[in-house]
């Protein structure tokens, strides 16, 4: 079947990532339709699982537009979720004056973002290596003070948004419905983002950004003008971002400036790098990896915490052991584990997620 | 004009905490190439040693000088166990890790010393103003702050500029692998640096203690800060991080001081009351922004 062969389905190397690649996009989106099962069965609540896991694929959108310019075009930006903050930020004001169209707030949030990321990008790109991280953060604390003094929507305690934004009632807005279909919209436009993703670095503009990240002399030499190319890229970046940010504050009904404090665009990059950087479906492992570490962490530590007291109590006895709860209480400092697992990841397997895949399926 | 003397001096204080951050900052930025997010964290545990020593002793002053053979001792041990390691990695690489150690260093801190966040009583000695003239009072710390400050200022200068070890430490910058050859010990000359770089950091946090409270993550937006100074600087340059510090340090004061009645004029007070301290605040990135666009390796950089 030479025609599978050339899809690379049947090639030994491709096999292992694709499946997984299937099988993790298989569950994604099929979640709405199983998770009525999965709470029957015990194993969780529907409502939460559907409410975390929006969460996952919007910030899995925003990975992947940070991608884009970390990955493949290597320009390490340290001050990406300020496009998350544009773009919610956009959908809440407009919310807040009575304009509740998602026509309208959406579209408006992807431009403004996109000519926000062109006034920073025309002048970060300017700057190499750590002084491009540290213009990326300094103007996204600009941004962040921006909406710290935003008195009128709330300052540093943000805006409660009343309404989700009203798709002329294809999606339901309100009601049990929406939270399955806020979930079928966002996989739907993450699935457009991984698409364009791949398009756009598969293609002629995609080359010419990895050539430039690689050796910029030589691009410029070849006759590119690779800063309107890493521009363009960056643009595009922020403009996607800004979708994610648009959707993150419908999904949370709540904008504030935490959402683009600096520590966040820190979130973004280490699930993009946890996820396998210069991959295209890196981030949404990273994502996938990221915040279920966050949500399930806690409760992960309780159990191995438990089994160490139940041995620790069993080899030197139950009193000098200490209580349970003690022990259990532990659990409420799983940023130290979080920290420690990034501090290997870091240290041990550089490639991430993707490149974990890759090698189990070459060995 | 009395109140323009006090912010003023209020100004130089604030400048000279950031240049303590910084000063340590820059040195481990211009001479091991490392981004280390970590080091607001040193300042924190800075401010917490000294809260738990002045709580044993009974004497701030006894606390502080406890607190910064500790700081010393927390920076070496990191060094040693995670901070080494990253040194022949790039950028991208020490950001994520420092930012799992910041991560580990909240949690830490918050294990150890509790949520609450804590104040450090200062003796009496310390709590009264002095009179620079007669119908010019200020606060005692403050300008005990801007007395040590200054000093550990010039002793920094003599260090780097004027002693062997300052020499070593130069010519590392310049050129590790040149010094190396030289028969220079550079393994205990990077864990020196980064250990002087901990104890400014902690000498820093504990001397803000006294005056903002001590909490979880009071690093973490300063650490910003002095990365803004010592881009504004120029990476590696001391003589830069001081004067970006004095400039930081006197707009975000002046800002705060001068801004509310400026805006109060066309806004209302309580958006003036709101957006004063956000625009003084984003006073000093733009000119961090705009300095970059000017000179895009800092005002005294020379590494791009």
């Amino acid at each position: 079947m030479p025609a599978v062969t050339s899809l690379g389905l049947l090639r030994p190397i491709m096999t292992w990532r694709v499946a997984v690649a299937i099988v993790v996009l298989a569950l994604l989106g099929l979640l709405p339709w199983y998770a009525p099962w999965l709470e029957t069965a015990g194993i969780i609540n529907q409502r939460f699982a559907l409410t975390v896991m929006t969460r996952v694929l919007i910030l899995a959108i925003a990975a992947c537009s940070l991608n884009l310019i970390l990955g493949y075009g290597g320009m390490v930006s340290f001050g990406h979720a300020v496009y998350i903050g544009l773009g919610g930020y956009t959908v809440g004001i407009l919310a807040h004056h009575g304009l509740g169209s998602g026509f309208v707030q959406f579209p408006l949030a992807i431009l403004l973002s996109a000519l926000f990321a062109l006034a920073i990008g025309a002048l970060s790109l300017r700057t190499r290596g750590v002084y491009f991280i540290m213009i990326t953060l300094a103007f996204a604390q600009l941004l962040y003070f921006v909406g710290v003094g935003l008195e009128p929507y709330g300052a540093d305690d943000g805006l409660t948004i009343n309404r989700r934004s009203d798709f002329a009632g294809l999606i339901p807005d309100r009601g049990p419905d929406k939270f399955v279909a806020f979930y079928v919209l966002s996989f739907a436009v993450l699935v457009l983002v991984l698409g364009l993703v791949h398009r756009l670095v598969n293609s002629r503009f995609g080359m010419v950004l990895r050539g430039a990240r690689s050796n910029d002399l030589r691009m410029q030499a070849l006759g590119f003008p690779t800063f309107r190319y890493r521009l363009a890229a960056f643009v595009i970046a922020g403009a996607i971002c800004g979708l994610a940010g648009a959707l993150l504050a419908n999904h949370t009904e709540f904008i504030s400036p935490a959402m683009m404090h600096w520590t966040r665009s820190g979130d973004l990059i280490v699930m993009v790098v946890l996820g396998g950087m210069g991959s295209v479906l890196g981030p949404v492992y990273g994502a996938l990896a990221f915040l279920l570490l966050e949500e399930f962490l806690p409760g992960l530590l309780r159990l191995v915490l438990g089994w160490l007291h139940d041995g620790t109590a069993a080899v030197i006895g139950r009193g000098p052991a200490g209580a349970l709860d003690d022990w259990l209480r532990l659990a409420e400092y799983w940023q130290i584990a979080l920290g420690a697992i990034l501090i290997a990841v870091v240290l041990h397997a550089r490639g991430g997620i993707d490149s974990l895949l890759g090698r189990a399926g070459r060995g | 004009m009395t109140l323009l003397i006090e912010q003023t001096l209020n100004g130089v204080q604030l400048g000279l905490l950031m240049f303590l951050l910084a000063a340590g900052l820059t040195l481990v930025f211009g001479i091991m190439d490392l981004v280390n997010l970590a080091h607001g964290s040193l300042y924190m545990f800075g401010a917490y040693f000294c809260a738990t020593f002045t709580g044993w002793t009974d004497s701030f002053v006894l606390g502080a000088l406890l607190a910064l053979p500790a700081s010393l001792l927390l920076g070496v041990f990191v060094e040693i166990l995670v901070v080494r390691r990253l040194y022949r990695r790039d950028h991208l690489d020490h950001v994520l890790a420092t930012f799992g150690l910041l991560l580990i260093a909240n949690d830490l801190v918050r294990l150890v010393w509790g949520p609450d966040g804590r104040r450090i009583p200062l003796p009496a000695w310390l709590n009264q103003p002095i009179f620079l003239t007669p119908d010019l009072p200020y606060p005692t710390y403050r300008f005990a702050v801007i007395l040590v400050g200054a000093a550990v200022a010039l002793f920094l200068y003599w260090l780097v500029a004027r002693t062997r070890t300052g020499m070593w430490i130069r010519a590392g910058a310049s050129n590790r692998t040149m010094i190396g050859a030289l028969g220079v010990n550079i393994e205990a000359l990077f864990t020196l640096v980064f250990g002087i770089g901990a104890v400014l950091a902690g000498l820093a946090g504990l001397m803000a203690a006294p005056i903002v409270t001590v909490s979880i993550g009071m690093g973490d937006n300063i650490l910003i800060l002095a990365f803004v100074i010592i881009v504004i600087g120029g990476i590696g340059s001391i003589k830069g991080a001081f004067i970006a510090a004095m400039i930081v340090g006197m707009i975000d004061t002046l800002g705060r001081a001068m801004l509310p009645d400026l805006l109060k004029s066309f806004l209302s007070v309580a958006a003036a009351n709101t957006a004063a301290p956000a625009l003084s605040s984003m006073m000093i990135y733009l000119l961090m922004a705009g300095v970059l666009v000017w000179r895009p390796t800092g005002l005294f950089g020379a590494r791009g």
